[in-house]
């Protein structure tokens, strides 16, 4: 007989559980707690992020007119590379050192916690970007005014990333140098963000209403809420088998 | 099972009650580690179930999860924080504790000097001290253990036969993949060897 069958029996109870609140505010918190004691990991795609964008300047013309009609498409593609360039550190360290196996065996929602996961990860990277995002668009030439919703599209627009990053980087956890794989399926999915997000800025450069972009990306990042914590957390699963 | 071209844990049959040990013996490859992680449910076999308290584990996987603590290869604990802080963060995502019941599972596997060291700083058996004072924090009945011995010096190898035996006298039960096995000095542990 090919089968196994194991039986295990005990009359003992476990202790009892912590509340998946209580989890997800130790995720968040142990997740703070090590960005902050690698910073380097959290200022690099800060760091391309302006590098992007204040180069754009040099390549192309120092005329703010010319700057300006170009500026979303700098912004974006900017802001696009650097979330993935990110996205690389979202599970890998905790897949190396088992702390994605005691997440699966923890009794709590896997979903829920990489959701927390997700959620650290976003303020690590999407809010820094949002926070450093008018500095870049002042540089290229973009009036105040229009600060507050390229703010709002790129804050909502890399939490829509972060959430479909998170499946891509639970689909590449058990492949070597999954950095590559890990763009090119992001890559795709993300480009309706770009295409939205761009449209937002241009939109607000030229003084009008930036409502219908800014609701699809509200869309992609609710959509993304609801549904890449759960695919995540199954990718996560499967990569770990 | 396979795993790869190989087919492992073929024909297995066994069952364990509380306050029982069973001590998984065999060569390397032999699918110790299999074993354990298709015991937690972290690898699902082809064919065969996995029985906690008569019911499949699938049906409840999350209620069979937060009864079983397990410790595999390499302890998961970060570097870049200290060891209270590792098992805060690893064993309350489990269970609420006190600091004081922290720090007394600290003192019970000697760790007290260095628990607020960062764990980088640790040699490996100092590692697996503080991945075994986090053993004791998840008041789990079931344990399951990849090699808890690697690393520990006699001392440390002595303290882990005790832990197993006062946790099966509370009524538990460990599964341990061994390369040397343990001298638990009691009758309640069972042998399974792996060819």
């Amino acid at each position: 007989m090919n089968t196994s069958v194991l039986k295990l029996h005990a009359t003992t109870c476990c202790a009892p559980q912590a509340s998946a609140l209580r989890a997800a505010q130790l995720v968040l918190q142990r997740d703070l707690t090590l960005a902050y004691r690698r910073r380097g990991q959290i200022i690099q795609p800060l760091v391309f992020f302006v590098l992007i964008t204040t180069l754009f300047p040099f390549a192309v013309s120092p005329e703010l007119a010319r700057l300006r009609e170009i500026a979303p498409a700098a912004l974006w593609i900017g802001a696009l590379l650097a979330s993935l360039l990110a996205l690389e550190f979202l599970f890998r360290d905790d897949a190396q050192d088992g702390t994605l196996e005691q997440y699966v065996l923890s009794g709590q929602s896997l979903t829920w916690l990489l959701f927390a996961k997700t959620v650290t990860h976003w303020l690590l990277t999407g809010l820094p970007l949002t926070l450093v995002t008018p500095l870049a668009a002042f540089s290229l030439g973009v009036a105040y005014p229009a600060m507050p919703a390229i703010g709002a599209a790129v804050a909502i627009g890399t939490a829509a990333l972060s959430l479909l990053g998170a499946i891509s980087a639970g689909l590449t956890l058990g492949v070597r140098r999954g950095g590559v794989l890990l763009t090119l399926l992001t890559l795709p999915l993300s480009l309706p963000i770009l295409i939205f997000g761009a449209r937002a800025a241009e939109l607000a450069i030229k003084g009008a209403s930036v409502a219908a972009p800014l609701y699809l990306l509200g869309a992609f990042a609710v959509l993304g809420v609801t549904l890449a914590p759960l695919a995540a957390a199954a990718a996560v699963r499967i990569s770990l088998e | 099972m396979w795993r790869g071209e190989r087919h492992v844990l073929r024909g297995l049959d066994l069952a364990l009650h509380n306050g029982e040990a069973l001590q998984v013996c065999g060569a390397n490859g032999s699918g110790k580690t299999s074993l354990l992680r298709t015991l937690c449910g972290l690898v699902h076999p082809e064919e065969g179930r996995v029985l906690w308290n008569g019911a499949d584990v699938r049906r409840d996987l999350l209620g069979f999860h937060a009864s079983l603590a397990y410790i595999g290869h390499d302890s998961p604990l970060k570097g870049d924080l200290s060891a209270r802080e590792n098992l805060r963060y690893w064993a309350g995502i489990r269970r609420r504790f006190s600091g004081e019941e922290l720090d007394s599972a600290l003192a019970q596997v000697g760790s007290v000097e260095w628990r607020d060291r960062t764990v980088r700083t640790l040699s490996a058996g100092q590692r697996r001290r503080v991945a075994l004072a986090g053993l004791r924090l998840l008041g789990a009945p079931l344990w399951i253990l990849d090699e808890p011995t690697s690393n520990l010096d006699v001392d440390g190898q002595q303290m882990v036969a005790t832990m197993i035996r006062e946790h099966l006298q509370q009524g538990g039960l460990v599964v341990a993949a061994v390369h040397h096995e343990l001298v638990l000095g009691t009758a309640h542990v069972r042998r399974l060897d792996l060819a």
